[in-house]
């Protein structure tokens, strides 16, 4: 398992190069002169050349790239052009809000769908099987954007029964009434893929062999299916919601934009509308750091639940 | 695994009757094409013109004359939302096109010449594919401009890796078999055999395929939009109506629900074309 281990996390570091390679190409793509985009039209040819220093822009592309690998190796995201606080700071000030979501939304999703899943898998084609297709497809069917902005319609404005903006109430009470739709919009998305890949990996599962022998051997249903069928069933589980962690990041932006919440997401679009490049920059290296150590460890846990995938 | 599995069932008719069987198929068939004539006959069906500003009759809920309402410069809904499918399915098509053929040519060369070639294209796949689609569809888009080449430059960069991973599994078991072999005994070039031998044999897997990820293409179209990357006021998309009634949201509840519904059908459309047609390729979850 060590060995295993050490071999997956050294993986990280190429993917890691060659994220944050396409970053800094990404981000240079910008049509023209960078620093004439970021001023606007007025800007005065002195601003434009200090800002282009400010920013490396004038150093020839291999030094740049250099200089950008070693200040991010070394924890240096830069700083934000419109706050001039550092990226890092702009980024721990929303974080915990968005992990706060992400985790009431997996938390949501998994336990809605996993049962969900399993009743559709272990009663194929009865009457829970077909509703669970439908609302696993429906859900699938949803940008979070649109979900979120009938969710708001219906339960905030013409039910009353949720703040439509986000309030700044700190107690708990006032806390989990600002999550809850937000948390509940990320939450079906989730539960959609969570139903889903648990009905197939369920059905697989269930047509094996042993459990067959298990069942002639008279052991109970609940016994059957939780204990002997869930076990092996939960392997593709574990890897598909680790995978569902880039969308999942994706739908909260969007989420956070709707409910109009602090975070990750409101903090793009800020970057976006006041063309904050270093700002957007470093959001996106996080994310791709984010995407790594999530598929690093869905990984590790694979060759936990599963002792085959250790020795390939 | 969809494709090996069309490999082994070269029985022709029996993927047909597979989902023509399945009556989610049919919904989505139907429900689809109704919308691609809307989009086409835009002109003809909606009732007014939908860049057409009038302040009298701004934020007015449905009736008779709006069957849908107006929004805040007077514009009528239905109208929009009539014009807006046609930019919906237009970039969906075309960046779906686009990642098609990127994507299928860089894993049949990626499978047919294999090793480590194979290796690093895959891993570099396998890389994009990880990361968040809106993010990498959003930060191309932001740093191209918003335009609507832009934007099936981007949508289409964010397909690549999945259409790659579906050409190189069956180019893989292709390369293998006795017709390539003899092709490559009678001195054909790789290209040609690429192109002429391998390729139609697995362009079926790779267009099947390409429905589920339109539905996606078109998610992420909206998402743009509604995020201010999309195509630019005032043509009209769904992405962007919805952005506008969100603006407006407590004027007026039909600018944002409308055109919400409408994206929810199209992509459920697809999705439940898509999934009829991987279910039929698919022996494991055909019914027994």
């Amino acid at each position: 398992m060590i060995r295993y281990a050490i071999k997956r996390l050294l993986l990280a570091i190429p993917t890691l190069f060659v994220m944050l390679t396409a970053i800094f190409v990404l981000v240079r793509l910008v049509p023209g002169d960078a620093a004439s985009v970021i001023l606007g039209d007025q800007a005065t040819e002195a601003s434009l050349r200090a800002l282009r220093t400010r920013l490396g822009l004038d150093q020839p592309l291999h030094v740049q790239y250099l200089s950008f690998i070693g200040d991010v190796l070394s924890g240096n995201l830069g700083q934000s052009l419109s706050s001039g606080r550092s990226v890092a700071q702009e980024v721990l000030l929303v974080l915990p809000y968005t992990i706060e979501l992400t985790l009431a939304a997996i938390t949501i999703g998994v336990v809605l769908g996993l049962p969900f899943g399993i009743a559709a898998a272990v009663g194929r084609n009865s009457w829970v099987d077909y509703a669970s297709r439908l609302v696993s497809l429906v859900g699938l069917s949803f940008p979070a954007f649109v979900s979120g902005i009938l969710l708001l319609i219906v339960f905030a404005i013409q039910l009353g029964w949720f703040p439509v903006l986000n309030t700044s109430g700190s107690g708990a009470l006032e806390r989990l009434r600002n999550l809850a739709l937000p948390a509940f919009n990320l939450g079906i998305i989730m539960m959609a893929y969570v139903v889903r890949v648990t009905r197939a990996s369920m059905l697989g599962v269930l047509g094996e062999d042993y459990i067959r022998t298990a069942r002639a051997k008279g052991v109970r249903p609940t016994r059957l299916i939780l204990r002997h069928a869930l076990r092996n069933g939960l392997i593709p589980i574990v890897t598909v919601v680790g995978l569902y962690f880039g969308t999942l990041i994706g739908n909260s932006v969007l989420t956070e934009i709707i409910f109009n919440r602090p975070g990750l997401g409101k903090l793009i679009l800020g970057a976006l509308n006041a063309r904050d490049y270093t700002l957007l920059q470093g959001l996106m290296i996080i994310f791709a750091i984010c995407v790594i150590v999530v598929n690093t460890l869905t990984d590790l846990a694979y060759g936990l639940v599963d002792p085959r995938v250790k020795y390939k | 695994m969809a494709a090996t599995a069309t490999l082994v069932s070269p029985r022709p008719g029996t993927l047909w009757t597979a989902f023509a069987s399945n009556r989610l198929f049919w919904v989505g068939l139907v429900l689809l094409a109704a919308i691609i004539i809307v989009a086409v006959f835009a002109p003809l069906i909606a009732p007014h013109d939908p860049l057409e500003q009038n302040i009298v009759v701004r934020l007015e809920p449905p009736s008779a004359e709006f069957l849908l309402g107006t929004d805040g410069y007077g514009r009528d809904v239905l109208s929009r939302l009539i014009f807006g499918a046609r930019i919906s399915l237009l970039v969906g098509f075309l960046a779906i096109l686009v990642a098609m053929i990127i994507g299928a040519t860089i894993g049949i060369v990626a499978g047919y010449v294999g090793g480590r070639f194979d290796q690093l294209v895959m891993g570099l796949l396998d890389v994009m594919l990880s990361f968040p689609t809106l993010l990498l569809g959003l930060m191309i888009a932001a740093m191209l401009g918003a335009s609507l080449q832009n934007l099936i430059i981007a949508i289409a960069i964010t397909e690549i890796a999945p259409f790659a991973r579906v050409a190189r599994a069956p180019t893989i078991s292709l390369k293998q078999r006795d017709f390539v072999e003899a092709g490559r005994a009678l001195g054909f070039g790789p290209v040609r055999i690429m192109g002429v031998h391998i390729l139609p044999n697995m362009i079926s897997d790779v267009i099947v395929m390409s429905s589920l990820w339109m539905a996606s293409a078109i998610r992420t179209e909206a998402s743009l939009s509604f995020i201010g990357l999309g195509v630019p006021p005032p043509t009209p998309t769904w992405g962007s109506m919805i952005r506008e009634g969100f603006e407006n949201i407590l004027d007026g509840w039909w600018l944002a629900v409308f055109p919400s519904l409408a994206i929810l059908v199209t992509v459920l459309a697809l999705n439940l074309l898509g999934d009829a047609l991987r279910d039929a390729i698919d022996p494991k979850l055909r019914g027994e």
